[in-house]
Formats: structure tokens, sequence, C-alpha cells
């Protein structure tokens, strides 16, 4: 479509979605704007599900990005509690849950992604995911209810956040990672056992190296049994080992998917149709790589470049230095970059042992990344050198 | 126009700084200073960008 769009649907009401939407707005874009998504609430924030209101130091409330009012204002029309089923990209048609058919003229595809689920344990009461505020919600609820003995199956990054809130809460927390340090296929080993230490030094019993072999109970969770033989008792248990993306609706469609909606590099992936956000897998030019990133940032970046491609075909590629942030127990750990677990680390910054430190890693000569304990000032000098293609050698010579 | 941190909701991450360095900068004790509050027009796009992509919506502009 070279044509400027007469009015754009988004599909998948989060944070990539109402980014894509208000970027439309400040572009001075005039025509419709359609915002669908599966869950009944307005837009809400992600990370405080696993840190504030997890914690109960925040009401769901605090989490919203939005509401009703500010979206009519903005002229957007939400349609929420609303699932697309399916995808005519040459009718220009949607199908929603329902059957109900939905023209379009130009799309955004922001439906992010899912918790991977161990299978067989959908029916026991105990056993949570954690991805939406209704999840954020019944785990709550569950540790309100002071458990035992809470398991959180795999030391990821929000496998961590809630053994770290639960730990704040005074419960008893077995976190059980199948790699040998937590994180070693992102950040290295090296700084994989430091992450390690931090949980066992807040008290967190944890099991590395081991898989899930069962999670028994009767109708609710009882314990957990571990592939080295051994067993936990728990009245709840987190399921934490990753995503799978909401592309299910989109398959038969013609656009390609690959763990993800695949685009151009500027976030195209069929004529006036644009994805962003955890869905989207686009070849970052920065990096010479095709990537697909599970962080806010990118998120909320990625669908405003994604509505801004829409409007202007000139708009360039997408090249972000992917980031996030992540909180556990009182240590603010970020990470910047595409970092690879065999690339150099330089702590750089302050020392491991006061848990308080950068180090760069490095690969081909290049700076690829930058890791932050409690250290965001040189998280973003250093991503600020990573966007420039500094080399190794000219940022280990920096001094922040 | 004026910038204005809520320094209840700011978390110290810093994005600020690496739009702005000239006006945000988070220190060494981890507490992020605005180094100008009253910028001119000129930075108006910078520190309307800093407002978006502050996660904590913690930034505002006041026309006062
Ligand atoms: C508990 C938790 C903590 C996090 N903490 C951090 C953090 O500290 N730092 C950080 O950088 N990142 C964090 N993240 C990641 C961040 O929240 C995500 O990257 C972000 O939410 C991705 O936004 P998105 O809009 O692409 O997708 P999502 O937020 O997944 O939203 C997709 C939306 O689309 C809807 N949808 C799906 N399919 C359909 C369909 N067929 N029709 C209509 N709607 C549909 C879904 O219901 C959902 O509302 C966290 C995530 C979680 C879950
Ligand atoms: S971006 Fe927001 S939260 Fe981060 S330092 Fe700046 S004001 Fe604070």
């Amino acid at each position: 479509m070279t044509a400027a769009p007469s009015a754009v649907t988004i599909v998948g009401a989060s944070l990539a979605g109402l980014n894509a939407a208000e970027a439309l707005r400040r572009e001075g874009f005039d025509g419709p704007v359609t915002l669908i998504g599966a869950e009944d609430h307005p837009p809400y924030d992600r990370p405080p599900l696993s840190k504030q209101v997890l914690a109960g130091d925040w009401e769901p409330d605090r989490a919203a990005l939005t509401d009703a009012e500010e979206l009519a204002a903005d002229g957007i029309e939400a349609r929420l509690g609303v699932r697309a089923a399916a995808l005519d990209l040459a009718a220009r048609e949607l199908t929603l849950d329902g059957g109900e058919t939905v023209a379009f003229d130009s799309l955004v595809i922001a439906t992010g992604a899912r918790c991977r689920t161990l299978a067989g344990t959908e029916e026991l009461a105990g056993v949570h995911v954690l991805r939406s505020l209704d999840d954020c919600l019944a785990l709550r609820a569950d540790l309100e209810a002071a458990p035992q003995r809470v398991v959180v199956v795999g030391a990821g990054f929000i496998g961590a956040e809630v053994a770290a809130t639960a730990r704040g809460r005074g419960l008893e927390v077995t976190l059980v990672e199948a790699l040998p340090t937590p994180l070693g296929r992102v950040l290295g080993d090296e700084m994989g056992r430091v992450c390690a230490e931090v949980h066992r030094d807040h008290g967190v019993d944890l099991r590395t190296g081991v898989g899930v072999d069962a999670v028994e109970g009767g109708d609710r969770v009882q314990r957990v049994r571990l592939s080295d033989g051994s067993s936990v008792d728990a009245d709840v248990v987190v399921v934490g080992i990753g995503v799978i993306c909401n592309t299910e609706w989109l398959e038969g469609s013609g656009l390609s998917i690959d763990d993800g909606v695949v685009c151009d590099a500027t976030c195209l992936a069929a004529e006036g149709v644009v994805a962003a956000g955890d869905v989207a897998r686009w070849p970052n030019e920065l990096f010479g790589e095709t990537m697909r990133v599970e962080h806010w940032d990118n998120a909320a970046q990625q669908g405003a470049h994604a509505a801004r491609r829409l409007l202007d075909p000139a708009v360039g590629p997408f090249t972000p230095v992917p980031w996030f942030w992540s909180d556990q127990y009182d240590r603010k750990i970020q990470l910047a970059g595409r970092v690879r677990p065999d690339d150099e680390v330089r702590v750089v910054a302050g020392s491991v042992e006061e848990r308080r430190f950068a180090a760069i890693y490095g690969r081909a000569g290049r700076i690829t990344g930058v890791l932050g304990f409690n250290r965001p000032r040189h998280v973003m000098r250093y991503r600020a050198m990573i966007e420039q293609r500094a080399s190794f050698q000219e940022a280990l010579a920096a001094n922040f | 126009m004026r910038i204005v941190v809520d320094f209840d909701l700011c978390e110290s991450n810093a994005v600020c700084m690496q739009i702005a360095p000239d006006l945000f900068e988070v220190r060494d004790d981890d507490f992020l200073y605005i180094l100008n509050e009253t910028p001119g027009e000129a930075d108006r796009s910078r520190v309307q960008e800093c407002v978006q992509r502050c996660p904590k919506q913690a930034i505002s502009i006041a026309d006062d």
C-alpha cells in the first residue's frame, strides 16, 4: 500500500499496541484507530506484576498504562475482551472469536506472548504461571494464604523476580533451574554464578542442573519431583520456563511465522501490515542479526516505530540496542546489548563482591553488551557505545 | 518549558540520561539529578522523547 492508511487496526492491547496507537496520534494521524485486545483490562504494565503488585505494595490500578477516558480522548476505539481468531490478508479482513468479521485497512500485530506451562499441571490448584494481571492476582492470593513452601521452576528473570518477591514476603523458596547456573545461557557462567550467589545470600534454596520430573498432588499441588531423584514439598508452584508467541491466529494468513511474525528491517510484515513487541522478529541492522526481543523498552519503541512505518514508507530500519532491567531483592540488574555466553566479560566498575558493578561483554573486537548490578549510569553510557559500534578496546579504555 | 520529575516514581534507570545527558544525570549515589530544569524550546522534542520513554512515566513538562 503506497497510499497513506485511511484507518489502522491494532491487534493486542498491551504495551506495543498502545504505543503504536499513541504514536499514530502523536504523528498527526487523524483516521480511525481501533485497538482489539483479548484481555478485559485496559492496557497495563507487566513489570510490576512480578514486583510491586505481587509483593502487595501496589494495588493493580497503579500498573494501569491508560484508562477508558484517556483512550477516548485520543480517539482510540478499544474493543477489549475480544480475541482475533484469523486474518485474511487478501480480503483485508479479521475474524474475531465468535465469528464476527471486521474489515481493516492497515494492521499492527502486537499479540505478544504467553507462558509455557508444564504439561499435566494445568488442572492442579496451586500451580501458576505469571504473564497477566489475572495470573498475578491469583498467585498473590495464594502467597497471601501464607503457604509453607513455594517452589519456582526456572531461574530466568521472571522466576528470579518471583523468588525474590516471595522471599520478601518471608516465605520459604526453592528455585529449580535446569542449567548449571541461572541465566548461564544469557550472561555466561561467570555472571550466572553471581546471580546464583545473590539468591543464596537471600536464603533461597537454589537447585541448579536439575529438571522437574513431575508435579504431584491431589486437587492441590503437594510436591515437585526433581530429576536428581529428590523431591520438594510445595503448596505453591510458579512455572517460569519461557514464553510462546501468540501467532496461532495468523496460521494460514500468508504471513511468515517463525517463532514470531517475520518482518523486514522496518517492522513491515506485508503491505500495510506491521508487527511489534514480543511477537515481532526482525533483522536488527545494528547487530546484523535477526532477533525477537522480550523487553519492555523494545515493545514500547517498536510499537511506535511500526506505527510510523505505516504512515511513512520512508521510515528507516528499527535498530535499537536491546535493554532491560530486572529488580531482584535490593538489586537492580540491567542488561543492554546482544551478548552471548561465550563473549569475553570484563568488570569495568565496582566489584562483583559488593554486588554493585558493571561488566562489559566483547566479541570479535566489538563491545556487544553491558551488565549492571545497581549501576544504571554505567549501563546507559556503555549502551551508547554499543549503539556507536565502539570497539571492545575503546570501551575498556573509557572511564565513566 | 520546565522539566518535572516525580521522584516517588523515578527508579534511576537512566533512560532519560541516555537521551539527554546534558539535562539528566544519574550519579554514583544512584539518584537522578536534573542538570537544567528549564531548557529552551530547541530541546523540547528531546524532552518529549524522555517523557515517552521513561518506563515509570515519571517525567512531565510544565509550561508555566
Ligand atoms: C511478570 C512480568 C515482568 C516483567 N518485567 C520486566 C522488566 O522488569 N523489565 C523488562 O524490560 N521487561 C519486563 N517484562 C517484559 C515486558 O512486560 C514485555 O516485553 C511486554 O509486555 C511486551 O509487550 P507486548 O505488547 O509486545 O506483548 P504483551 O504484553 O504480551 O501483550 C500482548 C497482548 O495481546 C493480547 N492478545 C494475544 N493474542 C491476541 C489475539 N489473538 N487477539 C487479541 N488480543 C490478543 C494479549 O492478551 C495481551 O494483552 C516483564 C513481563 C512479565 C510478564
Ligand atoms: S527515565 Fe524515568 S525512571 Fe529512569 S531515571 Fe529518568 S526519570 Fe527516572
